[in-house]
């Protein structure tokens, strides 16, 4: 594969983009989306956020799962950074605290690939009103 | 911080969450030795009272807590490093803050994954342009994500998958030849 080097290079390659990008779209849908938030404020980054990020982005890819990683601020967990929040489809948020690499991975061949819960839950204590 | 990248991608979510539609970070690498790291917003900014304490940990913008950590982390690891960090703002305008460091100061933090957290920053909301700006040796490199997304045609996210590797290669490229920090 050549290598991209400058803005010229992306332009040779549109076509090629637009092609492997509505392969994708074709196979995945919105609602069955995993959707994976991480906590990226200060103390998450501080604590390692940032690679727990880069973790899930690239095992997602590798292990095939559709899901959406994105960086949010702070969740109010500091004590417990870094923390994600993990909602699979149909189902309510769960948070993850301590999440480590390791736990990174258990959590995605566990709890995402199975639903089977994985301990280091942060509750959630609260419903709002118009439920 | 461990990282030099870690603060960038920490200071630049301000930008973030003051709702700037553009944020511009300069790295320079100074012939005089000083490493000057500037980021430059249109965001909500605040009053030049405000903006004082900002530089104070007990001072956020946040509601969730009353602790706001970046820009203190980030004073001092400059003021550890020979350097000082200066922030002027204006409410409605933006915000601007530099922070300066000596290149060859023992405490000076490795850079880090710079190429991982510009995708991020370029990434972390929809509408903001992103341009980095890296400085050494009399040369500079800008990533711009307003040339990158005409570059890709369509209305691609600079972090979609099928991009993503393409884009950081690019970035890495470019600045490797400004400055190779491995």
């Amino acid at each position: 594969m050549t290598k991209i080097k400058s803005l010229a290079d992306l332009r040779k390659k549109q076509e090629v983009f637009q092609s492997q990008i509505m392969l994708r779209e074709r196979s995945e849908k919105a609602e069955q989306l995993v959707q994976v938030k991480v906590a990226m404020a200060t103390c998450g980054i501080a604590s390692g956020a940032k690679d727990v990020m880069d973790f899930m982005i690239g095992a997602f890819e590798k292990r095939n799962i559709p899901a959406v990683v994105t960086q949010t601020g702070c969740m109010g967990y500091c004590y417990a950074e870094p923390t994600i929040e993990v909602t699979l489809p149909g189902q309510e948020p769960i948070v993850y605290g301590y999440v480590d690499l390791k736990k990174a991975d258990e959590i995605i061949e566990k709890y995402i690939k199975t639903g089977e819960l994985v301990d280091g839950i942060i509750p959630v204590n609260y419903q709002s009103i118009d439920k | 911080m461990k990282e030099l990248a870690l603060h960038i991608l920490d200071i630049g979510h301000n930008s973030v969450a003051a709702g700037a539609s553009m944020l511009q970070i300069e790295m320079d690498y100074r012939n005089d030795g000083i490493l000057q790291l500037s980021f430059e917003d249109n965001g909500k900014g605040m009053s030049s009272d405000e903006a004082q304490k900002a530089l104070s940990p007990y001072f956020t913008g946040r509601t969730t807590r009353k602790v706001g950590l970046g820009l203190p982390l980030l004073k001092h690891t400059a003021e550890q490093c020979g350097g000082e960090l200066s922030i002027v703002s204006e409410r409605g305008r933006g915000t601007k803050v530099v922070a300066t460091f000596q290149t060859r100061h023992i405490d000076l933090p490795p850079v880090g994954d710079l190429a991982g957290i510009v995708m991020m920053l370029a990434t972390a909301k929809e509408d903001m342009r992103l341009l980095f700006t890296l400085r050494s040796d009399g040369k500079s490199y800008t990533f711009d994500t307003e040339e990158i997304k005409q570059a890709l045609g369509g209305n691609i996210p600079l972090n979609h998958p099928v991009v993503a590797d393409d884009i950081r290669g690019l970035f890495i490229e470019n600045s490797n030849e400004i400055r190779n920090f491995s």
